[in-house]
């Protein structure tokens, strides 16, 4: 019987692996062939660091520097924005009455169910449609992240507003402290960790989109990373130069969220 | 009580300015969409959009009765590879939680990378790039959201019932067959449709690793709506119909997990 379990428990762990492998050898593929200088998959012309050279020749890295810092301007700015819009209107949303509650939480659901494509393109069709007040450019962009953003902001502080008691905030009011003050120096620190996941859905969220970018960035020559990769790679075939530009995307976001969830799981552990 | 009256208006408050921005760039958007299925190039009220879509005069209904297998196809071959990993995460894994995050990091890295990445694959060792691989990019993408609700509904199984189910004497296949399996149905449902619907709206992946061949209901509306063609009435109603899909899929979810889900969102 034992033995039988064992065996099941290998079986198991080989399946497991077997679609882990499958998942990760793209992206291993591309680590090693990296350091190929070539985009045939093979090492030709031996072991060698000529796709990361090109990082730094500015012919090449030109486009990519210029989205990289499209992208982190817009990932920074959407993020704070639907945090701080998110964070207050999910406190007046738990004080609403539950009417209008329920309507303000499901047309808050729309921007995560709907199909992305949908919500790009009625976003384009709004903007061109009042072009004279929101300029072609960032401020389309700011606005439509805000827009599929916030909603994730909203759904992960208001659980934790739930659980929260009322009587804390009543106490703060007995004990003399004005509505402001009490929701800075009481309501908000108890919702903080929803806050700060809120925050960080956001800027994942923003950092990672393609559609709704790609068709509200309109003509001004603003390209995030996600458009910028799908104008130049999909024309030409994947050059080394991407090779390498991928694999340290990879190493890094692997790195950084192991790290973040390694450190999420520890302290759960410890409570 | 005239006190307590001011700080519950006061609060509120804060709800009204996103409740305007929700009214004006999530409603109205969709609203113009909806006013633009029923125009045609000169602006003029007519039901033509819909007569060319439906009657399949531009090849749409053809894209997507296309797309709808593609998709159908996607969703059923991440539940078949899904659902094992799931199931035997929850068994053997429950506890380790890096392990698990393993299966679900890849969600996190653009996906434009990983389809070019796989592509960039495919070409070297000389695939043709057609139906196969654009399967093949799907469920790389989406297995990972499939993965996800169904490990979290069967990690959240209480253990009794299948001990209880044991206990009055099912063999291994009953108890699965029996209450895992049913009590698994809400995580089922969300997994086919966080697959279901991106499969068959997006429109990079089957571009780039079909070189352009296959057309998918996202393409579809995608060149609807470019400058190109500029056929917006058209690319309307075919947005129309994705919302309507999107609103049946979720009605589905919402049903099938009332009890838990809807007591905790409201």
């Amino acid at each position: 019987m034992k033995k039988r379990k064992l065996i099941a428990r290998i079986c198991a762990d080989g399946y497991l692996g077997l679609v882990l492998a499958l998942m990760y050898l793209p992206i291993f593929l591309i680590i090693v062939f990296s350091f190929s200088g070539t985009s045939r998959f093979s090492f030709s012309e031996g072991f060698t660091l000529d796709s990361y050279r090109q990082l730094f020749d500015p012919e090449l890295n030109g486009g990519l520097l210029n989205a990289l810092k499209y992208t982190a301007i817009l990932a920074l700015s959407a993020s704070v924005i639907s945090t701080v819009l998110g964070a207050f209107s999910t406190i007046g949303i738990y004080a609403l009455g539950r009417r209008m509650k329920k309507i303000t939480l499901t047309v808050n659901q729309l921007p995560m169910i709907n199909s992305e494509v949908v919500m790009a393109v009625s976003l384009m069709v709004f903007f061109a449609a009042f072009s004279a007040v929101f300029p072609q450019g960032m401020t389309r962009l700011i606005i439509s992240h805000v827009a599929f953003c916030t909603p994730y902001v909203v759904l992960s502080i208001l659980p934790r507003l739930q659980r929260m008691d009322p009587n804390m905030y009543e106490a703060a009011l007995d004990l003399g402290a004005n509505p402001f003050t009490a929701m800075i120096k009481v309501v908000f620190p108890y919702i903080m960790p929803g806050i700060v996941s809120g925050f960080a859905m956001a800027f994942t969220l923003s950092l990672d989109d393609f559609i709704i970018t790609q068709f509200n960035k309109g003509d001004t020559g603003i390209e995030t990373l996600s458009t910028y990769i799908y104008e130049d790679a999909r024309v030409k075939s994947l050059e080394p130069f991407w090779f390498a530009v991928f694999s340290i995307f990879f190493v890094v976001m692997f790195t950084l969220l192991l790290l973040v969830n390694i450190k999420r799981t520890q302290k759960e552990v410890k409570k | 009580m005239k006190k307590k009256f001011k700080f519950r208006f006061t609060r509120r408050a804060f709800a009204y300015p996103y409740m305007i921005f929700l009214i004006v760039f999530v409603v109205v958007p969709l609203v113009i969409i909806l006013i633009n299925a029923f125009l045609d190039d000169a602006n003029k009220f007519t039901f033509q959009n819909f007569v060319e879509f439906f009657t399949d005069a531009g090849g749409g209904l053809t894209v997507l009765g296309n797309s709808l297998i593609i998709g159908l196809v996607t969703t059923l071959i991440c539940l078949a590879i899904g659902y094992p990993v799931a199931y035997l995460l929850a068994k053997y894994h429950a506890n380790s939680r890096v392990f698990v995050l393993l299966f679900i990091l890849p969600m996190w890295v653009n996906f434009l990378i990983r389809t070019l990445s796989t592509k960039a694959i495919f070409m070297a060792m000389d695939v043709e790039l057609g139906m196969g691989t654009v399967l093949f990019g799907m469920v790389y993408n989406y297995l990972p959201y499939m993965i996800l609700p169904l490990h979290t509904t069967l990690c959240s199984i209480d253990h009794s019932y299948i001990e209880a189910a044991e206990d009055l004497g099912a063999d291994k296949m009953t108890v699965f067959l029996k209450t895992v399996l049913p009590l698994s149905v809400p995580g089922i449902v969300s997994g086919i449709t966080m697959t279901f619907i991106p499969a068959i709206s997006t429109f990079a992946i089957s571009e780039i690793l079909s070189s352009s061949k296959i057309f998918l209901f996202g393409d579809a509306i995608n060149m609807h709506f470019s400058k190109t063609t500029n056929s917006f009435g058209v690319g309307s109603v075919m947005s129309l119909v994705m919302l309507v899909l999107v609103v049946v899929a979720n009605v589905i979810v919402n049903l099938t997990s009332k009890d838990e889900e809807a007591a905790s969102v409201l």
